[in-house]
């Protein structure tokens, strides 16, 4: 437990754990606020026991260049292959916009999972973003040849190439995210009722793009089908995407639907209901993971405070079950007494063990 | 800011690719210091890389005549050739040793997001190429990237229609998202040796 006043460094600390096991932060976008004003370059190093081995993990933050990694002192070619030695879930006050937030906050939460899951996802989801990326390009400057009568035919005949490559790695994200939400359903479903008994019960689904497009039935998704539907739906929507410059099917238009008794919990859930919605996505999260292979890091920052008193007693049941939790607090009465372990007190930017 | 010239240099040293600002300060100043000599032979040797060099018009490669040295070889397979997208490519694969043949040089690989398309590309070199000459392989060796795949595919729908050409594609193992010229010898040349048809 680390506990200080705001500003000393405890969200700094944990957020620094989480980049490892993620390579982003789960407070700001992008990796320039991680560095000290003024500094070249942050250095972030843990470290780790990972299926009884221990390993050191070292990451150099950069930003406007590439990051660095190393692992037990050797190089690795890609900082993403440290992913999957360190897996954490992290709960934060932030987290709030996982229910209340733009579908792109609950895309991401999904694709973060998916990697912990199975890290080799970071490479399709970057495959992704790049084909969409030129796609979108491409279908800018073929819409505007186009609507200036200049035809554009030099653009359209590679429009059939990127609409392949988009289908094919559209379809294998698709895919994963589909069988995910299949797994996490019924163990948010669960944490969510154990949270919050009084509520109404809650559930969480995939809505694709593809609407009713989407090959639906067998244990796991198909991606050969799906990439099929995806190419079709391209096709359909040609035109108007030529006209729009922008690319209307694939799961980056995807979201996860959260639903609370009939209605959707954005603009419908209170503020208690989404704490307990956003705490269930992550409870949920961790126990998918927990199932899965070495058990994740619980990280809580700064939570207790903006939970009332059952909230509270609920996380603190599954934390206590947890085999590592870090928690941070301003105020360690906020935090139950059941969690009591090793206590860090956090004043500016040291760390110090509380005897 | 330094004054002048030498804040000139930095600048244009700056410009180059994989030279940080604090790369090209330190470049300038050890020129500043260096023997004049060393400097004139960098003065000359970049002089001449614009007037002296041109491309091979078979190609597309670096070379210092009409047609480069690998195109003037005549022990070198004519049938078989392989299309890489920057002249260092060709540097990667020959020092695999493991290729025989000719290369075709594209100038680069599909990037809308860059502005380039076919027609910036040498495609229509090559397919007048594989009409004029007797080729019966094409190996398309472009990077192993989102732009170089994208290329790749383009390419095996284009050559589709020649009657007795393959098309073969570099074997997986390359490392993913990277450059042809990052793959060491030996994971080029197995990659080369076991190339599949496409
Ligand atoms: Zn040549």
């Amino acid at each position: 437990m680390l506990v200080g006043q705001n500003g000393q460094g405890k969200t700094n600390l944990v957020e620094a754990i989480g980049y490892v096991a993620t390579l982003g932060s789960h407070r700001v976008a992008t990796d320039a606020p991680l560095v000290r004003h003024g500094c070249p370059r942050a250095v972030v190093r843990t470290a780790l026991v990972n299926e009884d081995r221990e390993l050191t993990v070292e990451l150099e933050i950069a930003p406007g260049k590439a990051n660095r990694a190393r692992v037990n002192r050797g190089p690795v070619p890609r900082p993403r292959d440290v992913l999957g030695i360190l897996r954490t879930v992290l709960f934060a006050p932030e987290d709030l916009a996982l229910v209340r937030g733009d579908p792109g906050e609950r895309r991401a939460f999904m694709d973060a999972l998916l990697v912990q899951r199975a890290p080799r996802y970071a490479g399709v989801r970057a495959d992704y973003e790049k084909v969409l990326r030129q796609r979108n390009a491409l279908l800018k400057s073929a819409g505007a040849a186009r609507r200036g009568g200049r035809g554009g035919e030099n653009d359209l005949s590679t429009l059939d190439v990127w609409d392949g490559h988009l289908a094919k790695h559209g379809a294998e994200l698709l895919a994963a995210r589909l069988d995910l939400v299949d797994d996490l359903a019924p163990l948010v479903a669960a944490a969510y009722a154990g949270v919050a008994p009084e509520s109404r019960p809650a559930a969480i689904g995939y809505r694709s793009s593809l609407g009713e497009a989407l090959p639906t039935g067998g244990e796991r998704a198909d991606v050969s089908a799906i990439t099929e539907a995806l190419l079709a739906a391209l096709g359909e929507k040609r035109s108007q995407e030529l006209e729009r410059g922008v690319s209307l099917v694939g799961p980056h238009r995807d979201e996860l639907d959260l639903v609370l008794g009939e209605a959707p919990a954005k603009g419908y859930a209170s503020h208690g209901e989404s704490w307990s919605y956003a705490l269930a996505l992550r409870l949920g999260a961790y126990e998918l993971l927990r199932a899965e292979g070495t058990e994740p890091v619980l990280v809580l920052d700064d939570v207790f405070a903006e939970l009332d008193r059952r909230r509270r007693q609920r996380l603190a049941e599954v934390a206590i079950a947890a085999e590592q939790v870090l928690v941070t607090a301003a105020v360690e009465e906020d935090v139950p007494g059941e969690l009591a372990g090793t206590r860090f007190r956090v004043a500016d930017g040291e760390v110090r063990r509380v005897e | 800011m330094y004054e002048g010239p030498v804040q000139d240099l930095i600048d244009e040293l700056g410009r180059l690719p994989g030279v940080g600002p604090k790369s090209a300060q330190r470049i300038a100043f050890h020129l500043l210091a260096a023997d004049p000599a060393d400097v004139g032979r960098l003065q000359d040797a970049l002089g001449r890389v614009k007037e002296g060099v041109v491309f091979c018009e078979i190609c597309g490669n670096v070379s210092e005549q009409t047609q480069c040295r690998i195109c003037r070889d005549l022990r070198r397979d004519a049938t078989v050739v392989c299309v890489v997208e920057e002249p260092k490519d060709v540097l990667a694969v020959e020092r695999t040793r493991e290729f025989k043949g000719r290369y075709h040089v594209l100038g680069g690989a599909l990037d809308p997001l860059a502005g380039i398309g076919p027609d910036q590309l040498r495609i229509r070199e090559l397919m007048a190429r594989i009409g004029a000459q007797d080729i019966t392989e094409i190996i398309l060796a472009t990077d192993p990237n989102t732009e170089g795949e994208a290329t790749a595919t383009y390419l095996v729908r284009m050559l589709r229609d020649f009657p007795g050409l393959t098309v073969t594609r570099l074997a997986s193992g390359l490392p993913m998202g990277g450059d042809l010229e990052f793959a060491d010898e030996l994971t080029l040349g197995r990659a080369l040796s076991g190339r599949r048809t496409v």
